[in-house]
C-alpha cells in the first residue's frame, strides 16, 4: 500500500474516487524529492549491471522517494481540508548527474 | 592481449549468466500471471455496472533493471550498424510484466478485488560514470486504482 493512504487519506488515479461523489474541489496539490544515489548501493549496482537483471537497491530507493513525494502531496492536500487526491499522476526527471527528481501531482477534492 | 582474452571471457561469462537469470525471470513472471489471470487488471477507468464498489485505493508497482555485459556489447555494436536491437526488448518486457505483476500482488495483499485505469511510466537512471551519458538502468513504475468489492 502507498504508505501515505494508511492516514485515511484516499488516493486515485481516476477522475473521481470509485463509487463517491465529490463535493468540493480544492486544486491541485505537487509534491516532490530529488534524490542522489549513495556510493554504496552504485558500487553494488555496478556489479549487478555486469550480469543484468532487478537493481534491488535503486528499486527501494527509488520507492522510498516515491512515497516520500507521495507524503508531501498528501500533507498539501490535507492542509487544504481535502479528504482525498484525485487524478494522480507520478513523473520522473533528471535533474542533474546522477540525481533525480521525482514527483506526484493530483486534484484534491473532498468526497462524501 | 590481456584485455582482449578478459573481454572474451567477460563476455561468455556474462551470455550464460544474463540468458540464465532471463530464463529463470520468465519462468517466474508466466507462473504467477497464471496464478493471477482471474484478478481483473484493466487500462480504462469505467467500472461494470454490476459492481459495487466499497472503497478504493492507489496500487502501485515498480522496479528497476539493467542488462548484462553480453548484451550491453551487442547493443553497441547494434548502434553503429543500426538496426532493432533485440537484447533489449526482452529486457524492457522483463521489467514492464514484473512491475505490473507486483502492483497486481500489492492490491490482493491490501484486499482489493480489481485494479482500473493502469497506467506504465519508463525512466532512465543516468550512470554517474560517463558523464551522465551510461545507464545505470532502467525503472517502470506501474500503478493505478485498486478496487474493493462489495460482495
Amino acid at each position: 500500500m502507498v504508505a501515505a493512504q494508511q492516514t485515511g487519506l484516499i488516493l486515485s488515479n481516476t477522475e473521481t474516487v470509485p463509487g463517491r461523489r465529490i463535493v468540493e474541489f480544492y486544486g491541485v496539490v505537487t509534491g516532490n524529492t530529488v534524490r542522489a544515489k549513495h556510493v554504496g548501493r552504485d558500487i553494488m549496482a555496478g556489479l549487478k549491471n555486469i550480469v543484468g537483471g532487478e537493481l534491488k537497491g535503486y528499486t527501494e530507493l527509488l520507492h522510498d522517494s516515491r512515497e516520500e513525494a507521495t507524503a508531501r502531496m498528501v500533507e498539501q492536500a490535507r492542509s487544504m481540508g481535502a479528504n482525498a487526491v484525485v487524478n494522480v499522476r507520478y513523473a520522473t526527471s533528471s535533474v542533474a548527474q546522477g540525481a533525480a527528481e521525482l514527483f506526484a501531482y493530483g486534484t484534491a477534492v473532498r468526497v462524501e | 592481449m590481456f584485455e582482449i582474452v578478459a573481454t572474451l571471457v567477460l563476455l561468455m561469462v556474462t551470455f550464460f549468466i544474463g540468458n540464465w537469470l532471463e530464463k529463470r525471470h520468465y519462468a517466474d513472471i508466466r507462473e504467477r500471471e497464471h496464478r493471477l489471470r482471474e484478478f481483473p487488471v484493466v487500462t480504462f477507468k469505467t467500472i461494470p455496472a454490476t459492481w459495487r464498489v466499497e472503497s478504493s485505493q492507489l496500487a502501485q508497482g515498480s522496479v528497476v533493471v539493467s542488462v548484462d555485459y553480453f548484451k550491453r556489447f551487442v547493443a553497441g555494436l547494434r548502434g553503429i550498424l543500426g538496426g532493432r536491437i533485440k537484447t533489449y526488448e526482452p529486457l524492457l518486457d522483463r521489467a514492464r510484466r514484473e512491475a505490473l505483476l507486483r502492483m497486481i500482488e500489492a492490491a490482493k495483499s491490501d484486499g482489493c478485488d480489481a485494479v482500473i485505469n493502469v497506467r506504465l511510466e519508463t525512466s532512465r537512471l543516468a550512470s554517474s560514470r560517463q558523464g551522465g551519458k551510461g545507464t545505470a538502468g532502467v525503472e517502470i513504475l506501474a500503478y493505478g486504482t485498486g478496487l474493493r468489492l462489495a460482495q
